[in-house]
């Protein structure tokens, strides 16, 4: 069972991220994450202030179980299934990151820098996280989809809407990887 | 059983993505410096995957688990809603290196700063619905 535990193979995970999707839809249902922040939304009470979160939540409530399916296994993955060989990426990346003054991963999923505790005390970086989440969240709404959505929902059903945004999603990272970051780190 | 389901789909769709670390900032910045093909064959194969499976349900009419056809929405026509909403996307996806499903997953693991991320997303959504109809899509 060991490689369980070692960082699985791309093929492996694309594989099954495509049976997650065929599964739903044999269930009736589409694959779509980002409607969840929609619904989410409607449950804090948007839907009093605009007519875009009125809508029945309770046709959304499996995508939601979905949700609470993802977040035990991100705990069980992280806590069971962990291994110090994670992670591994390349030379060349982890260099990069260095002169950014990011700490290398040595098997963790995500950089103290950005995700460590110390964050809690930086109004920037909590400042930077916030904006993050902002421009993923206005970003998947305005674009009807996320990666879920578009990348592999959307592609899978040969959609040309779904490859403009994901066209979309490749320039804004690259901006954001190659001319943003290296601004704010 | 009804409920079970989904969060069984939900729960290997939590390991996977964990375990392929997809839902890695590390891997997210790899994967927009050209350094790896890892998340890039992620992608692929569940874009292939997908449509072969897409293929087989549309042309042997398999019904759904309740009986109905298995329909699938056309997106809706439009250009400038994809580009533009997928640049801010991809912006923010660059920048904490997570999209929406690794967010949920990412704080059931217990990353607990990443509660900023979800403020924000919630934020933004929020935003979208009150701007909605001023936005050009």
């Amino acid at each position: 069972m060991d490689f369980l535990y070692h960082t699985w193979h791309w093929s492996v995970a694309g594989f099954l991220i495509a049976l997650i999707m065929l599964s739903l839809n044999y269930f009736g249902k589409v694959f779509g994450m980002s409607s969840n922040l929609r619904t989410l939304c409607t449950l804090a009470g948007a839907d009093k202030c605009a007519d875009f979160f009125k809508f029945d939540t309770k046709s959304q409530y499996w995508n939601l179980l979905v949700v609470l399916g993802a977040m035990l296994g991100g705990f069980v993955a992280v806590h069971f299934l962990s291994d110090p060989s994670n992670v591994m990426l390349n030379p060349e990346t982890i260099k990069q990151l260095a002169t950014m003054g990011i700490d290398a991963p040595n098997g963790k999923l995500l950089p103290n820098a950005l995700f460590g505790n110390e964050v809690f005390q930086s109004p920037k970086m909590i400042f930077i996280l916030v904006v993050g989440g902002l421009l993923i969240g206005f970003g998947s709404r305005y674009a009807g989809g996320c990666t879920s959505g578009h990348a592999i929902a959307g592609m899978s059903n040969l959609q040309r809407q779904s490859l403009k945004a994901v066209i979309g999603f490749f320039v804004g990272g690259l901006i954001m990887s190659h001319f943003i970051l290296p601004l704010i780190f | 059983m009804k409920s079970l389901k989904f969060i069984l789909v939900g729960f290997i769709f939590g390991i996977v993505l964990t375990k392929s670390e997809a839902v890695s900032w590390y891997r997210i910045y790899e994967m927009f410096q050209f350094q790896s093909f890892h998340m890039f064959g992620i992608i692929m194969v569940a874009i292939a995957t997908g449509t072969v499976g897409l293929q087989i349900i549309k042309r042997n009419q398999i019904k759904s688990s309740n009986g109905k056809p298995i329909e699938i929405a056309d997106k809706e026509k439009g250009s400038f809603r994809y580009w533009i909403g997928g640049l801010f996307f991809g912006l923010g996806w660059a920048l904490v290196g997570a999209c929406p499903g690794p967010i949920f997953i990412l704080l059931g693991a217990g990353f607990l700063p990443v509660i900023f991320v979800l403020f924000g997303a919630l934020l933004g959504t929020f935003l979208y619905g009150l701007i909605k109809d001023k936005l050009p899509h």
